[in-house]
């Protein structure tokens, strides 16, 4: 742990590390703690989605009605298989296969992309039969006290995740380009795999939110 | 540890080339991975900040010199303690002692090169000047004037820029979390060949302890601000009782994240204070693994008493009490520390450099802070004691006597390793005085107010409690007589200091062990940790400083080899 050898390095290593294997483990830890706090901030509106679910079960029972099951599940579909290309791109990578790799990674995007757009027409759906949160709701067809608060947590979950899985694309279609530069190889592919854990959490995340906005009855 | 005689000999001199002054250019100071410099430029913008809040306080006070209206009304008045509340909490003493001095410090003490993420540590000082802007934004628009908490219902329909406060807010926890993260991995991975974990110095500790309470509790108050705006801009009527929604629980998520920040604010000041004590008395840190898992043990409680700031809101009787109980629970790792800090001093060769004397400043207050906590603890005290001052002069005790004489303490400690110079001891001593003389008339007058009935948040008061508000408003003059002395000699000591040696106090922590002020990779050579941190009965540590310690005796510097065990 020379820093006389620093010209010996490979490029990817930071000169703050002693071994590849360092910078690896740091970069793991770091994103699980990251991850962490993820899994708290949704933690804080899953505790408001239980404290109104119990105070008030027949009104969400009914309003979850309102929700499109067919949209859902494929959109639970989509969000799985993008997960399993992702982990693809990273053994693609891992076995060095380049091309493989960038395929894959613009597999992964074009679900994610899917997953939005059948989002949109969810959200415009709702938007034009005034199913909105807060001051702006105008439906009248739910029976129960305040049925805009299942639509004001429906659409704070949601459109958190929606902004997540956003994030996610952004940082694959920049693998993508980073892997068509060369900048990863089966030694070095760790922000493939970063972006895979952050990913697989976003897909997670949908998981939970799936059976409880549109299954629970 | 295994600093060799030659390598400090060799560097006596203040450092020729450090990370000050090599690379330079503004360029490389705002695009600079050194957590150094980056510790730094965090030092000064927690400064600035801690300058505006001191003058918000200041103005407080002024306007309740007299029970009558002075200088301003109702409106202004809520708006100033809001602004001072909320940049000194948010602003200033959260991210003060982690963001700045364990930026600097805690690399050299692990002898790592760095953090292990150092464009994030870049990136985290940009979002914390980003949320000072909106913060400062929020102030010179339509300040807000709903108190540092923010309560719902009041903060979802008051017309002052609620939003642009809590947005500062949200984005401030992001820098707090990226530094958190940092250490966590850091400690996790970049820890020098032989420093063990119960070789680490306990300031280390107490940050572990600290970045897991950031990670953990900051994500639930970003969502709860952003609920917060999202009821004020779509009306989504979580928090509104109106719309099916209930105040209560964004109490509820309120402090969920505000309670265990009180402990991101405290653990690294007692974390620091472990180090001046066992530096300053020469001796083994007494029950050092008790004091490093204390931070962990209060860390742990922290996150289960948040219901103590709830006993007056109407939540359930059982629960008010579960919540009393375990707020008592914290105070037996607190007591921990504060007993083994003086089993340390225990016939140890105490030394009263400024360092040692600001720790005796925190022994004094912050055990009055911690005791009376222990007051408000008790439900049936809290229902007379809520909301008075009583309850001001409590967390000002903790935080400020806490905290703040800590941080002070940390800052005269390592100014010599920041800046390779010494400051002005005697002006020192005197900006010591003043703080603690004045702290002390400033706050506790305001304990006899609280049980005498005085309101807090009130801007005209009855008459008979005016001789108290006067004397309480003369001390925080005192403090801002105290803190321009400080400012003046430690800007002083930058140009005209004397040079300061690598080890002017004779610790044996690693980041002694580098030159004054360190290179940009903080070591020429990996060091390696021998002994523990505190083993002052195994080595005899180099003093290169001759200073003059003590009350007038000059402490000689020990020549004697170092004695290294293998």
């Amino acid at each position: 742990m020379s820093m006389n050898h620093a010209a010996e390095h490979p490029a990817h290593l930071a000169h703050h590390f002693a071994d590849t294997e360092q910078q690896k483990e740091s970069a793991k830890l770091g994103m699980w703690f990251f991850l962490l706090t993820e899994v708290l901030t949704f933690g804080g509106l899953f505790c408001a989605y239980a404290v109104y679910r119990a105070w008030h079960p027949e009104m969400f029972f009914n309003a979850h009605k309102e929700l499109s099951l067919m949209a859902g599940t494929i959109n639970t579909i989509v969000l799985i298989t993008s997960s399993l290309t992702m982990a693809l791109a990273i053994r693609s990578m891992q076995l060095g296969d380049k091309k493989q790799a960038m395929m894959h990674l613009a597999l992964t995007f074009l679900l994610a992309a899917t997953f939005l757009v059948i989002k949109y027409f969810e959200y415009s759906h709702k938007f034009h039969e005034g199913q909105l949160p807060g001051r702006f709701y105008t439906y009248t067809g739910i029976e129960g006290s305040n049925p805009h608060v299942f639509f004001s947590i429906y659409f704070a979950m949601t459109g958190l995740h929606g902004i997540h899985v956003m994030g996610g694309m952004c940082l694959i279609a920049w693998l993508f380009f980073k892997t068509k530069n060369g900048a990863f190889s089966p030694e070095y592919y760790t922000p493939i795999e970063m972006t895979g854990l952050f990913w697989h959490l976003v897909d997670l995340i949908w998981i939970f939110l799936f059976p409880l906005f549109y299954l629970i009855g | 540890m295994a600093a060799t005689v030659a390598d400090t000999k060799a560097s006596m001199a203040y450092a020729e080339v450090n990370y000050l002054n090599e690379p330079k250019g503004l360029k490389s100071w705002l695009l600079t991975l050194d957590h150094k410099r980056i510790g730094l430029m965090y030092f000064f913008a927690i400064m600035t900040m801690f300058f505006l809040g001191g003058i918000f306080a200041l103005l407080v006070r002024l306007e309740l010199f007299t029970p009558k209206q002075d200088f301003f009304g109702a409106d202004t008045y809520n708006k100033f303690f809001t602004l001072h509340g909320a940049i000194m909490v948010f602003l200033f003493i959260i991210p003060s002692i982690p963001a700045a001095l364990g930026n600097i410090i805690l690399p050299l003490q692990l002898g790592a090169k760095d953090v292990a993420f150092p464009r994030l540590n870049l990136a985290s000082w940009y979002v914390y000047v980003t949320g000072a802007l909106f913060a400062i934004y929020s102030m010179v628009t339509n300040a807000v004037d709903t108190g540092w908490t923010f309560y719902a219902p009041y903060s979802t329909t008051t017309n002052t820029a609620v939003i642009s406060m809590t947005m500062a807010v949200f984005i401030l926890g992001f820098s707090s979390i990226f530094t958190g993260l940092n250490f966590l991995v850091t400690i996790h991975k970049l820890r020098a060949p032989g420093m063990t974990w119960f070789k680490m110095p306990l300031f280390v500790w107490g940050l572990y302890a600290t970045a897991l309470i950031q990670v953990l509790a900051t994500p639930v108050l970003a969502i709860t601000v952003v609920l917060l705006m999202l009821e004020r801009g779509l009306g989504i009527g979580i928090f509104d009782p109106a719309m099916g929604g209930d105040p209560v629980l964004f109490q509820h998520f309120f402090w969920f994240y505000s309670h265990p920040a009180v402990y991101i604010m405290i653990l690294p000041g007692m974390a620091i204070i472990s180090e001046l004590i066992t530096a300053f008395s020469r001796k083994q840190m007494f029950g050092y693994k008790f004091v490093g898992f204390s931070s962990l043990a209060i860390a742990l409680t922290g996150f289960m008493v948040w219901g103590h700031h709830m006993f007056t809101s109407g939540q359930s009787e059982l629960s008010a009490v579960i919540f009393s109980f375990i707020t008592f629970l914290v105070g037996i790792p607190s007591g921990i520390k504060i007993f083994n800090w003086l089993a340390t001093m225990y016939r140890g060769s105490i030394t009263l450099q400024t360092p040692m004397l600001w720790a005796f400043a925190f022994l004094f207050l912050f055990t009055i802070g911690g005791l009376t906590g222990i007051f408000l603890g008790a439900i049936s005290l809290d229902i007379h004691l809520h909301d008075t001052y009583f309850v001001v002069a409590h967390f000002h005790y903790v935080m400020m006597g806490g905290t703040v004489m800590a941080l002070m303490g940390g800052i005269h400690y390592w100014w010599p390793k920041i800046w390779g110079r010494m400051y002005n001891e005697k002006l020192a001593r005197f900006s010591v005085f003043f703080v603690f003389v004045g702290f002390n008339v400033t706050f506790f007058t305001q304990f006899i107010l609280g049980t005498r009935g005085m309101p807090r948040r009130y801007y005209q008061y009855l008459e008979q409690y005016q001789t108290l508000h006067e004397i309480s408003t003369v001390g925080s003059w005192l403090l801002l007589l105290g803190f321009a002395i400080m400012a003046f000699y430690l800007i002083h000591s930058i140009f005209k200091g004397k040079v300061a040696g690598n080890n002017p106090w004779g610790a044996l922590t690693l980041e002694w062990t580098t030159s004054s002020p360190p290179p940009a990779h903080n070591f020429e050579r990996q060091p390696i940790a021998v002994n523990g941190p505190y083993d002052f009965d195994k080595v005899a540590a180099e003093i290169t400083y001759e200073g003059t310690p003590g009350f007038g005796e000059t402490v000689v510097a020990k020549k004697e080899t170092t004695e290294v065990k293998h």
